[in-house]
């Protein structure tokens, strides 16, 4: 489902579905994507998190990288701790640039090795993929690459999603939170993870493209499930304080500016050996220029990205990088990018929207608390 | 008898005497989704037929409101600042912007009747 950007937006597996569902249909990405159904955005927001939404995201890019020392290997890449993650567990991280700066970001879990090696289960960003692959196969050519281009990819997300994927494949509900497994379905082989961007419990279900529908069905069938478009997934993402690649993070951001620091472990930390590592480490050390905040406005109009911040003199600190109406909490909220100075929760800043000055104050992320999935503890 | 016209950029005004009261359409309402903010003019406000006069916030983004005829602001919407979804619910009724005091009843000419407006949304549907 590789797609150039100039070409008409491709389908996905689900098209005829979103139509039918009444989906408002947006080029995203190169697909044709539904940005909400006739519920609407915000009543999709809030049943996700009452209930459980179900997601077309078959336009992100799916990939299996393997032979010798793979995960040795990819490490070369990112800054994330790939060697150390055991078979079947997720890893968050992000590809560099020689600069420090984010390419993209991107889910990595570690597969059963076969024959010819270790194998790593790559989820990419849509709009980034055919760069990422294309790298992956630059910079590291002695590794195959396998693009599961004919897979589809669904998430199922909220408090209920648990329930309602293990009414159709059992073993679910028992899985870890950042964890996947292979599982069979209706004659389906299905790649599930126990990860997703709502903020909430749930999983993306990786199926062949031929029977995504058919799952998708069996899925709306259970009416604790309802279809949810880009529009609340985008909200949800930013109540969950979850960057948008090319919006939160791009080229120039670093991770750590990105406060995505925890996503780097003390040894790579320590080693480097990753695209940018003197950027990172020195950021590590000495401090950043600007940092990702969460901002809370007092008022009731949202500031969009691109809204300048300004500090209680009125000077332009920062910008907005993601922003709207959050339907969970009934008020505006963004994110943005301030000196650390002004990035302490409770620092009065003002958003520029229109020329004027909305009143706003930094909190800390995540604006709506997550609820992952957490295995009991054994006592 | 009140009367209402429309623009091809989707605001209505429903005129009663010297007085329009202007709001977005219903085709618009439901292009936008779910309305969270509207920004209204001042009361006071002189926005030329065409100027930019509201924005309405909806999840997705914000988009002008302009003036389909110039005139005076005389009065706002106030419940729309607890209840924007009154846009969604009923637009053309007490999801109504901002009424103005018409400052030329010429400037209707160019604008739609309800005929002329239905024409409109078809084509673009």
């Amino acid at each position: 489902m590789t797609h150039p950007e100039n070409e008409k937006p491709a389908r996905t597996p689900l098209y005829a579905r979103h139509l039918a569902l009444g989906g408002r249909m947006t080029p995203f990405a190169g697909y044709e994507l539904p940005v909400n159904y006739v519920g609407g955005i915000l009543g999709e927001h809030l049943f996700t998190r009452d209930s459980a939404g179900l997601f077309d995201v078959s336009h992100m890019g799916q990939a299996i990288l393997k032979g010798p020392d793979a995960a040795r290997k990819f490490e070369r890449l990112v800054p994330g701790d790939i060697l150390g993650l055991a078979q079947g567990r997720i890893r968050y991280t992000q590809f560099t640039n020689a600069e420090g700066g984010i390419l993209d970001d991107l889910m990595v879990t570690r597969l059963a090795p076969d024959a010819l090696g270790e194998r790593l289960f790559l989820v990419v960003n849509a709009a980034c993929k055919a760069q990422d692959f294309d790298r992956l196969r630059e910079s590291l050519p002695d590794l195959a690459l396998e693009i599961l281009d004919q897979r589809a990819l669904l998430a199922l997300q909220g408090p209920l999603a648990a329930r309602a994927l293990e009414r159709l494949v059992p073993g679910v509900a028992a899985m870890d939170f950042m964890s996947g497994e292979n599982f069979a379905w209706n004659g389906a082989d299905l790649f599930i993870t126990r990860s997703g961007y709502t903020g909430e419990d749930g999983y993306e279900i990786s199926v062949p493209a031929e029977q995504a529908d058919v799952l998708a069905g069996a899925l709306l069938a259970d009416e604790t499930v309802r279809a949810i478009g880009l529009g609340a997934r985008d909200s949800l993402r930013l109540e969950a304080g979850l960057c948008l690649y090319g919006h939160d993070i791009d080229p120039t951001t670093s991770p750590v500016e990105a406060a995505l620091a925890w996503s780097i472990s003390r040894r790579r930390r320590e080693e480097g050996g990753f695209p940018g590592d003197a950027r990172i480490k020195r950021e590590l050390a000495e401090g950043v220029t600007r940092r990702r905040v969460g901002l809370a406005l007092d008022g009731k109009a949202p500031a969009r990205e691109g809204a300048e911040i300004a500090n209680a003199r009125g000077e332009i600190v920062g910008i907005v990088t993601s922003g709207g109406f959050s339907p969970s909490l009934g008020r505006p909220i963004a994110m943005g990018y301030v000196p650390p100075t002004f990035s302490a929760p409770g620092t009065a800043l003002a958003l520029m929207v229109r020329g004027r000055p909305l009143a706003a104050h930094v909190v800390a992320l995540p604006f709506v608390p997550n609820r992952f999935h957490r295995a009991p503890k054994n006592l | 008898m009140s009367k209402t016209y429309y623009s091809k950029d989707h605001e209505y005004i429903r005129v009663d005497g010297d007085i329009g009261a202007v709001g977005i359409t219903d085709f618009a309402q439901g292009q936008l989704g779910d309305v969270v903010f509207v920004e209204l003019p001042q009361i006071g406000a002189r926005p030329k037929k065409g100027e930019h006069a509201a924005v309405v916030e909806s999840v997705k983004a914000a988009s002008e409101v302009y003036a389909p005829v110039g005139g005076e602001v005389v009065e706002v919407n106030g419940e729309l600042e607890d209840n924007p979804a009154l846009v969604n619910e009923e637009a053309l009724g007490k999801g109504w912007f901002f009424k103005i005091r018409i400052a030329d009843a010429a400037e209707f000419d160019d604008l739609l009747d309800e005929e002329g407006y239905k024409a409109l949304i078809a084509s673009q549907a």
